[in-house]
This record gives structure tokens, sequence and C-alpha cells, in this order.
């Protein structure tokens, strides 16, 4: 029970019913946001999950492949063959929206379309293990770019959310309730003034009569 | 336009750069976390960073967590997956849930 410090006045009743009224309004469109872009969230969040294990798995087999390379090259042997490489990746950014919650949408363009262009060198100086390292990292490119988008997405709407959620608790436990109760303190107090006031008025009509009882006999004697 | 970079370790992510990503080499994850820093204030979209170095760098990841670009993603180094990637996903499901109710079968 905790009322406000306001003045008990049927002004200010007035005032905190239709606070009330907006809170509670505002109380029921937060929920539904909340329970919405949960939705969307955990659609999100499993999607990155199935992602984020095919990602690392290829990778894993990407790896794997390159310390054969590594095995059968000198180091600086693979670094100079690597060092030109024959395309450039550029990410282009587009944002969707979800729920008002801008999350990034990644694309990405190859400065080279030819698809041998990954491998930016002689094939003489070089061993087929490099190139399998080499192929698997491509492969796996554009899934990581995917896993990017929906691991961001994933993260911004938890931001969203966290807040959202906050905001719904703070009407639904310390707003709301705390308004109620001031109405309540307010109407009792008004009500307690009234019984007085009729109280009162009772005691002064008793009043009256009496005087105007004892008038009359004195008239009479 | 933005980039795209990669940081890690030479043997990580050395392949990368081939592909025409750009390649950042780290030693560890305080120099990891310096790079990643500089190149969160230039236009990189999407920066990927090996979970070994993503170690000793969560604060520098938690700053750029709530923007919008660069997304820090962490992807497994030579020495193979650690799971903090995975982590990283439950931990935003505990974020916004409270609660982390889709991994707990499994950690």
């Amino acid at each position: 029970m905790a009322v406000m410090n306001v003045n008990p006045t049927r002004m200010e009743l007035k005032r905190l019913k239709k606070r009330l009224e907006t809170a509670q309004r505002g109380h029921k469109l937060l929920k539904d946001k909340r329970d919405e872009l949960m939705k969307q969230f955990l659609e999100i969040v499993k999607e990155n999950r199935i992602l984020r294990t095919e990602v690392e798995e290829r990778l894993s087999r990407a790896n794997k492949s390159f310390l054969l390379a590594r095995a059968s090259l000198s180091g600086e042997a693979i670094e100079t063959a690597i060092l030109y490489p024959l395309q450039t990746a550029a990410l282009s950014i587009t944002t969707k929206n979800i729920m008002s919650v801008n999350v990034p949408r990644f694309s990405y363009e190859l400065s080279n379309s030819d698809p041998s262009a990954i491998y930016p060198y002689g094939f003489a100086a070089t061993s087929s293990e490099l190139d399998a390292a080499i192929y698997h990292l491509s492969d796996v490119l554009e899934r990581m770019l995917k896993l990017a988008e929906s691991e961001k997405s994933a993260q911004l709407l938890a931001q969203e959310i966290e807040r959202t959620r906050r905001r719904v608790n703070a009407l639904e436990y310390v707003m709301i309730p705390d308004l109620r109760d001031t109405i309540k303190s307010i109407t009792m107090k008004l009500e307690e003034n009234e019984r007085g006031n009729i109280t009162r008025l009772m005691k002064v009509k008793d009043m009256m009569v009496k005087q105007q009882i004892e008038q009359h006999r004195a008239n009479e004697e | 336009m933005y980039k795209i970079a990669v940081i890690g370790d030479k043997d990580s992510i050395l392949g990368f750069g081939a592909l025409g990503l750009e390649t950042h080499f780290a030693k560890d994850s305080m120099d990891a976390s310096q790079i990643l820093n500089r190149l969160a204030k230039e236009n990189y979209g999407v920066i990927y960073l090996t979970e070994e170095y993503a170690l000793g760098a969560e604060n520098v990841i938690a700053r750029y967590q709530d923007q919008m670009t660069p997304a820090i993603i962490l992807i497994p180094g030579a020495k193979g997956s650690l799971g903090i990637g995975m982590r990283a996903v439950s931990k935003s499901v505990e974020r916004a849930v409270g609660a982390d109710i889709l991994f707990k079968d499994q950690s």
C-alpha cells in the first residue's frame, strides 16, 4: 500500500482516474508488444542456433584442411600465395523493421564474379590441400553472413524485449497498484467528509427543532 | 559500402584473406580488443572474432552489442569450437526471457 502524496480533492481524484485508465491501456499495449517480440525473437534464436552449429562445423572442417595445407607447405609459401586477393568483398546493409526494432540485413558483393577468383595464386607452387581449405571457406562465407545477421538481430531484439519487460513490470507492479491505492484512499476520505457533514447537519437540525419546541411552549404559557 | 573484417591468430584466419575479407592478426586477446576498438570506429559492418580471443575481450564486445554495426560474431579458431559463441546466443535468450529456456538441456 503506497499512497501518493496528493491532496484528497475531487479534482485530484478525477485526474488520477484518468491516469489509471491511461496506465492500464499502456500496460495492455506493452504486454502485447512484449509477447509479439518474444515470438519473433524465439524464431530468430532457433534459426540462429541451427546456423551456428552448421557454421562452426563447416569452419572446423575448413580449418582442418588448412592445417593439412600448412603441413605440406611452408608458412611463408601460404602467406605469399594469398597475400594479394583477387577479389574484395563489399558489404551492404539494409535494415528491416521487426516490431519497430531496426535489425540489419547483410548482403555482400564480390568485386570479381569469376568463381576461380578465390584462388589468388598459381597452382604450381601450392598444394591441393590449400585449394580445398579455401574452397571450404568460401563455401561457408554466405552462411557466416547469415549468422551475423541473425545473431545481431537476436541481440537487438533481446535488448528491446528487456526494456519492454521492465516497462510492463513497472506499470503492473508499481504504477497501477499505486494509482489504485491512492484513488481508494481519496474516495474514502471524501466519503468520510460527506458522512461528517451529514452528522453535522442532523445535529444542527436537532438543535433547531428543540429551540422551536421550547419557543412554542413559552408562547403557550 | 561496409567492410568485413576477421580478427584472430594467423593459423585460424589466414584463409579468409583469399576471399577478400580483411584479416587482422592479433597476438592475444588484449591485442584483439584494441584492434576491435579501432575497427568499430570505421565502417565495418561485420567483424568476425575467434572464440579464443573473445575470452579476454568480453567488455569490448558487450559495448557494441546494442548497436546496429558492427556485428561482432564469434567463430571457432584453429583449435576448434570452444562453445563460447553458442553460450553468447543462450545469454541473449536469458537477457530477453529472464531465464534460459532453450538451451537448458545442453549446458
